[in-house]
């Protein structure tokens, strides 16, 4: 396989893996709706039980994703990390509490008590989803960062890194554009809705069932709200191009729209994802469904995934370099841009994106053994009876 | 390097360190306990004793606490090289990322998967599958080990990879070499199977306070039997690879070898200091001031090289040079390094210029001395001095304390078979205070390697004031302390918990 063709596999196992994140993000929205939904201590041990079995697979699909991330685009993995150090260390630990909760919850002598515990939980549903999903943001409106690799032959003093972030809040500075805010809420209100799929699908408890449906309502609505204006804002502003035989990056009108227009298969399955996700809410509401987690969580990734190749396929930079102090135009402007990460100027070398792709060949056995263990162990809904009857409880 | 934030350095080394150190708490005793439960459940499977289920559940208890809190200490690590080593991340990406994706893939979802069943499928799947998905658990911890020690390994011996100009990073040439290095190996291996001495320690230091207390008599001496079968058969392997990665090390890092012995004059016949203790200014003096030693005649030549004549270099014959057998001082490969850099600017220079033949010509000057390239980055040769005195120690300790425990398994597991294990108070007693220094031997071990290496974060190529991310040192301080608060806090919240479920014993009726 030709480079080229490698980099946009690798961009698509990529952006697969973040779109199955989002959808996995069921569990860090449900832990949110912890208190919204369980007005008992029973009923909230049956919601932390629910989403005590999967929460591991949210967590290693975002190390997954990391370390995937890193192999085939290592200049993003320095970039990015090195330099918005603050959004992804905020991130992190809201992933690092989360790990322990579950396990140490209701454990005797647990030294923080349960209430922290589940605080930890709904600290992570709330930063992990708005965070991820704001930071997702900047790849369609730009962070103020530059590179040049020059930087690590300077042997005359001063810092050796090839990559340096504008501005000292290190990435935090994206939550003042709304646009990148809108998804992050965005993300925020479906993992909610998600959540809220999840416990119709998965446990057996009447007053769950009830105020989750409500939950499914008042989130799905916000989801719109904020999912559409972002998705408005996007297709509507200009993008960041790349010639393909230059390298240069400049912005071109519209061009997320036109990237769906060039890519009628993205835009395809874009769309489903979305009704997709509108129909699983839909059957839940309307039918008393319970497989709307299904149709829902299909169409999440559908939608991520094709959001993602929007981003990064057609000769577009997925993660810009702008800096709007600058005066829109000028020469310093234009040359900021030049810094912008596109598939091609950030992946790795033929030989690791080859030997790595031979690699990915395991992920459809990986998928395979995770459904048959899923299977085994959730044929049928959590309720009180198995809760008091399990050994192993949260 | 001359204006650069060396607090810069320091805070981020100190925040790895922090890091790497607490998850390293909690990662072998996953490693090994995980080998233990599943030959536990085996036992079970084939007796159909419910004995060995109460055994195998208990245990399983104790490694739910401590898996929950590896998981939590180790996300931060895989990101960390991003945050705080960006250059790295760029520099070596090509090569470190691949492990680390496929460490993902393999292994933590194999692990994250059939933890599921092991915990909660008891009474939904059948004996077998049950069975299955614990051996499946242990061997998922295990591979993540195996990736993420490949890619420790290659950072301390750089093979299976070319330094692309263009790209101006490495970039890996064969996914075989450093899979199969033999540092790779021999870390491996090494690792894993003390992981497993420190998991058999546990068991016994546990099960001994149940004896000490007459409770759970029958469970506290069949976990020892099994415990210390499991801890003598890996001390052994744990003794060899260490031996052969001593070697290994004398071979690929020689200074890293001469700080670990206090060695800083080269000589044939060189003993070993089998004990000794330095003055409290020897690292700064940067001399050997041995208050007392106890050596052993020509040991170290024949630990390094197989042969008691064999000449070892010393710290002295690096920094300053030895041209009788070969070795060019730090100043000298200061200067090639800094020839390396700058023709690699030149060239990057010509290149822009459309200068094809002065191109070609400093990359000729540029491939001669690329592997003193990280050389270049330093002011002075005793930069690349590691601290001696933290090395020496944490090498005997871990040496000393790894004999200790090979004996006490060969004792426990005697007296196991034999059926004498009742009424020993003081053995018991030994074995309760073994449990926190195997964890301080495991601790050593990582010193050795980690702090022995300094100041490379890959071998010879780039040092840490050149991997290090453009950052404040004020906010890597601000989440240094962030972590350092959160797990403590967790570790204490693990502790307590696990004493508490040690206390409360074996179930016979729920109970997790």
């Amino acid at each position: 396989m030709t480079l080229e063709t490698l980099q946009q596999y690798w961009w698509i196992v990529v952006s697969l893996l973040a779109a199955i994140l989002v959808f996995l993000m069921f569990v860090q929205g449900g832990q949110t709706l912890l208190y919204t939904v369980g007005k008992t201590e029973i009923e909230r041990k049956l919601i932390v039980n629910a989403l005590g079995r999967k929460w591991e697979f949210t967590f290693t699909t975002l190390v997954t994703f990391g370390g995937a991330f890193f192999a085939s685009f290592p200049l993003f993995y320095s970039t990015s990390f090195g330099g918005a150090y603050w959004v992804w260390m905020a991130i992190l630990f809201a992933f690092v509490i989360q790990a322990v909760s579950y396990e140490y919850r209701t454990k005797p002598n647990n030294f923080l008590g349960q209430k922290t515990y589940e605080m930890f939980l709904l600290l992570n549903g709330l930063l992990g989803t708005v965070l991820i999903g704001t930071a997702v943001g900047t790849f369609f409106t730009g962070s103020a960062f530059s590179v040049d690799k020059t930087n690590l032959l300077n042997l005359t003093g001063g810092s050796n890194a090839i990559s340096a972030w504008e501005g000292p809040a290190h990435g935090l500075e994206a939550v003042l554009n709304f646009t990148n805010v809108a998804l992050g809420l965005a993300v925020f209100f479906l993992s909610r809705v998600l959540g809220s799929l999840y416990f119709i699908n998965n446990i057996e408890h009447n007053e769950i069932m009830k105020r989750a449906n409500k939950q499914l309502l008042i989130n799905s609505v916000a989801f719109l709200v904020f999912f559409l204006y972002f998705l408005v804002v996007v297709l509507l502003k200009d993008g960041f191009a790349v010639d393909p035989t230059t390298g240069v990056v400049s912005l071109e009108p519209y061009k997320y729209m036109n990237n769906f227009l060039a890519m009628p298969l993205v835009l395809v399955l874009f769309l489903a994802g979305v009704v997709l996700v509108l129909a699983g809410i839909g059957i839940t509401w309307l039918k008393d469904s319970r497989k709307g987690i299904w149709y829902a969580g299909l169409g999440t990734v559908l939608a991520v995934w094709m959001l993602f190749l929007n981003a990064g396929f057609n000769n577009t930079a997925y993660y810009p370099a702008l800096d709007t102090s600058l005066t829109a135009g000028s020469a310093e402007w234009t040359a900021f841009m030049q810094s912008s990460l596109t598939i091609r100027n950030s992946s790795s070398s033929h030989y690791t994106l080859t030997a790595m792709s031979y690699v990915s060949l395991l992920v459809p056995f990986v998928l395979a053994y995770i459904w048959y263990a899923w299977k085994a162990i959730n044929n049928k809904r959590i309720d009180e009876k198995e809760l008091q009857d399990e050994h192993h409880s949260y | 390097m001359i204006g650069f934030d060396t607090s810069l350095i320091e805070w981020s080394r100190a925040q790895f360190a922090l890091t790497a150190m607490f998850h390293w708490l909690f990662v072998p005793l996953t490693l090994g306990i995980t080998f233990l439960i599943a030959i536990m459940e085996t036992l079970y499977v084939r007796t159909g004793n419910p004995e060995w289920k109460r055994i195998t559940k208990f245990w399983m208890t104790i490694f739910g606490i401590n898996f929950a809190i590896g998981v939590a200490t180790g996300i931060i690590l895989e990101f960390e090289f991003g945050t705080n080593w960006s250059n790295y991340s760029w520099f070596v990406g090509d090569i470190f990322g691949a492990p680390l994706a496929v460490e993902g893939i393999m292994a933590f979802f194999m692990e994250s998967t059939f933890i599921a069943i092991m915990f909660f499928g008891w009474n939904k799947v059948s004996k077998g599958f049950h069975l299955t998905s614990t051996w499946l658990t242990a061997i998922g911890a295990n591979l993540s080990a195996l990736w993420i020690l490949v890619a420790n390994a290659w950072m301390q011996n750089p093979v299976g990879m070319q330094f692309n100009p263009d790209t101006a990073r490495n970039e890996m040439v064969s996914f075989w070499e450093v899979l199969f290095s033999p540092t790779a190996i021999n870390k491996f291996l090494h690792t894993v199977t003390s992981s497993y001495m420190l998991a058999a320690i546990v068991v016994i230091g546990i099960s001994s306070w149940f004896l000490m207390k007459k409770r759970d008599i029958l469970f506290a001496k069949r976990s020892i039997v099994v415990a210390s079968a499991f801890g003598l058969l890996f001390a052994v392997i744990t003794i060899t690879t260490g031996d052969s990665s001593a070697r290994e090390m004398a071979k690929v890092q020689p200074v890293k070898f001469a700080a670990m012995e206090n060695h800083y004059h080269g000589q044939a016949f060189a003993p070993l200091v089998a004990f000794g203790a330095m003055t409290p200014d020897a690292d700064t003096a940067k001399k050997q001031n041995f208050i007392f030693k106890f050596e052993i005649p020509s040991m170290l030549s024949y630990m390094a090289f197989a042969s008691p004549s064999a000449y070892v270099p010393g710290i002295y014959d690096f920094t300053y040079g030895n041209q009788e057998h070969g070795i060019p001082s730090f100043t000298e490969r200061m200067e090639k390094g800094k020839l390396a850099i700058q023709s690699l600017a030149s060239y990057k220079e010509a290149q822009k210029n459309g200068n094809d033949s002065l191109a070609q010509a400093t990359l000729s000057v540029f491939r001669d001395n690329y592997q003193h390239f990280g050389y270049g980055y330093a002011n002075a040769p005793e930069d690349f001095i590691p601290p001696v005195k933290l090395t020496f120690y944490s090498f005997r300790i871990m040496v000393f304390l790894g004999g200790f425990f090979l004996l006490l398994f060969i004792y426990f597991f005697w007296m196991g078979i034999k059926n004498k294990l009742e009424g020993k108070r003081w053995l018991y007693i030994t074995a309760i205070f073994s449990i926190p220094l195997v964890y301080l031997t495991s601790q050593a071990g990582w010193i050795v390697a980690e702090v022995g290496r300094q100041p490379w974060v890959i071998q010879d190529l780039m040092p840490t004031m050149a991997a290090v991310s453009k950052i404040e040192a004020s906010s890597v301080q601000i989440t240094f302390w962030l972590f350092a608060i959160t797990f403590t806090a967790l570790l204490i919240a693990e502790l307590k918990i696990m004493f508490g479920q040690i206390r409360k014993g074996p179930q016979n009726e729920g109970g997790h």
